[in-house]
């Protein structure tokens, strides 16, 4: 059995607080709850329109289990018919909206609000003058032998199947710096990005200090307290909301289990099975792609298995700027996590909204009729695609 | 040792036979009871069969490196004075991988697929933990 849910429902809002070292809120549910409010305010709706709360705990609301609740009351929300907490990690964004859409379709919620945030950076410690806690310590955990053996992170675990593909495949530095500068080049176009006055070249990716080989500093994202929301209605109630409904033509999964280091390919060739054939579309029609990057090296596989290049040449694929402003392929136009913020998997499906709707200004694409947005959860564990149209 | 004031791994009762192992000089991995499957670190069931139950059974303490890093960032400070150091992965000649350190060799001469072989350094008070020397092929 299936049921079309091509065009069925449209992204009609997009709610984005202050990115970075912000400490306008004391945690992560005063900036989801900012997010969902900017969020409505651009679809033209209050917050009595919402009866679906989706939610994706940050790092530093893991605790709480029941987060869509607590923030269904501190946000005064009544009547909802649709709500939970969902964890796939980067890939949590695609997997809310594709929660949200099949619940609209199905008649089951009619506006829900999708929503990512974390506070994971400290205010400076007046004792001490400089920051307490910061990345290192929110994504820094061990147990066990690894602690004993200095395995720390998600940085260290990343590195081990970066490594691998770099001996498989002969896979270079530079061309991990190919992608960092590719998107530093376009985040100096975006006035929201964390790194918008900070041009990068190569020298500078070589210069920067290791945080964990092969691992630049620049390979890494930028853990950023925020909130990212969107709005997830039908497409015909879209149609009369304040801006043209971003449409949801394909969506899809895939989770791939088994260890990354042996295989090397995310959940992306799963996923996009199901999303293309949904969305109808071929890799051809993407005139754009937001895809996670929580890594260089992610945004190097993740192109490989979407097909973009063959498997273990996402390495020459992005030399010579293909991938960045001037190149024949656009990819995380806005700067993306590494160069603008890290909301995990929000990141991208927030710069596909803008570049869809043609609000991108500097760095809009020229063709963006269809946009491909990809997150990626764990180490290659998780993955979610979205095929989003400006038609239906 | 480099390792002093290393966080020191608790004893569960799930890893108490590797421990057991160590400290004979032995390199212990878990034999399911049902399928023969060899897996590493502890698990309550095995992923192949779902069986519950497993020995503890030595293995050569042979493998190559399947992968590493070289950390420079300091989460602890007891490699403060160890940056940069690496950290392997070692696949044994029976199949299971490891995590550990390479010891008598620099970070960045470590390669993929150099053959290793274990060897054990006093951690605390009484523990013997393994990590892994370069070996002749
Ligand atoms: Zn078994």
């Amino acid at each position: 059995m299936t049921t079309d849910l091509r065009a069925k429902c449209a992204i009609a809002g997009l709610g984005q607080t202050r990115m970075g070292k912000n400490f306008d809120h004391p945690n992560a549910m005063g900036f989801a709850i900012e997010a969902i409010e900017l969020a409505l305010e651009d679809a033209g709706l209050s917050r009595e329109d919402l009866d679906g709360l989706l939610v994706n705990p940050g790092v530093t609301w893991m605790e709480n289990a029941m987060a869509s609740f607590s923030l269904q009351q501190a946000m005064g929300l009544t009547d909802l018919t649709l709500t939970a907490t969902m964890n796939l990690g980067g890939a949590t964004a695609g997997a809310m909206i594709m929660h949200a859409t099949q619940a609209i379709a199905a008649g089951m919620a009619n506006v829900v609000a999708c929503v990512f945030a974390d506070a994971p950076l400290r205010p400076p410690s007046p004792e001490k003058g400089k920051a307490a806690g910061g990345s290192a310590a929110a994504y820094g955990f061990a147990r066990g032998l690894n602690a004993y053996y200095g395995q720390f992170g998600v940085n260290a675990a990343y590195a081990f199947v970066a490594q691998r593909h770099m001996h498989l495949y002969g896979t270079r530095q530079e061309h991990l710096g190919a992608i960092a500068v590719a998107e530093r080049d376009w985040a100096n176009l975006n006035p929201a990005a964390q790194f918008y006055d900070a041009p990068m070249t190569m020298a500078d990716y070589n210069a920067a200090r290791w945080v964990v080989e092969p691992f630049h500093l620049y390979d890494c994202c930028l853990v950023s307290n925020g909130g990212l929301a969107v709005i997830v209605t039908s497409a015909e109630r879209a149609k009369s909301l304040k801006h043209p409904p971003v449409y949801i033509l394909g969506m899809g999964q895939g989770h791939p289990g088994g260890d990354p280091m042996d295989t090397l390919v995310s959940g992306a060739p799963l996923a996009k099975k199901t999303a293309f054939k949904m969305a109808g579309i071929e890799l051809g029609d993407i005139d754009f792609a937001e895809l996670y990057d929580c890594y260089t090296f992610t945004v190097l596989v993740t192109l490989e298995d979407y097909g973009f290049c063959k498997k273990g040449e996402g390495g020459p694929f992005v030399e010579g700027g293909r991938i960045g402003p001037k190149g024949s392929l656009p990819v995380n136009t806005g700067g993306g996590q590494l160069s603008s913020f890290y909301m995990w998997g929000m990141t991208p499906v927030a710069e596909a909204v803008v570049q869809m709707r043609g609000e991108a200004a500097a760095r809009q694409v020229p063709r963006h009729d269809i946009g491909l947005v990809s997150g990626n959860g764990g180490i290659l564990s998780t993955h979610s695609t979205l095929v989003l149209g400006a038609n239906p | 040792m480099a390792s002093v004031g290393r966080p020191i791994p608790a004893v569960t009762p799930d890893m108490a036979g590797f421990f057991e192992g160590a400290r004979r000089g032995q390199l212990m991995v878990e034999k399911c009871d049902h399928c023969g499957a060899l897996r590493f670190p502890a698990h309550d069931l095995c992923a192949k069969c779902l069986g519950r139950g497993a020995t503890w059974v030595p293995v050569s303490g042979r493998g190559e490196i399947y992968s590493f890093n070289i950390m420079h960032q300091v989460y602890h400070p007891a490699f403060a004075a160890e940056v940069p150091y690496a950290v392997i992965v070692v696949k044994l000649e029976e199949g299971p991988k490891m995590i550990s350190n390479l010891v008598g060799i620099k970070p960045h001469e470590i390669r993929i697929g150099m053959p290793v072989e274990v060897t054990f350094e006093r951690g605390g008070e009484d523990l013997m933990i393994p990590k892994f020397r370069p070996r002749a092929r």
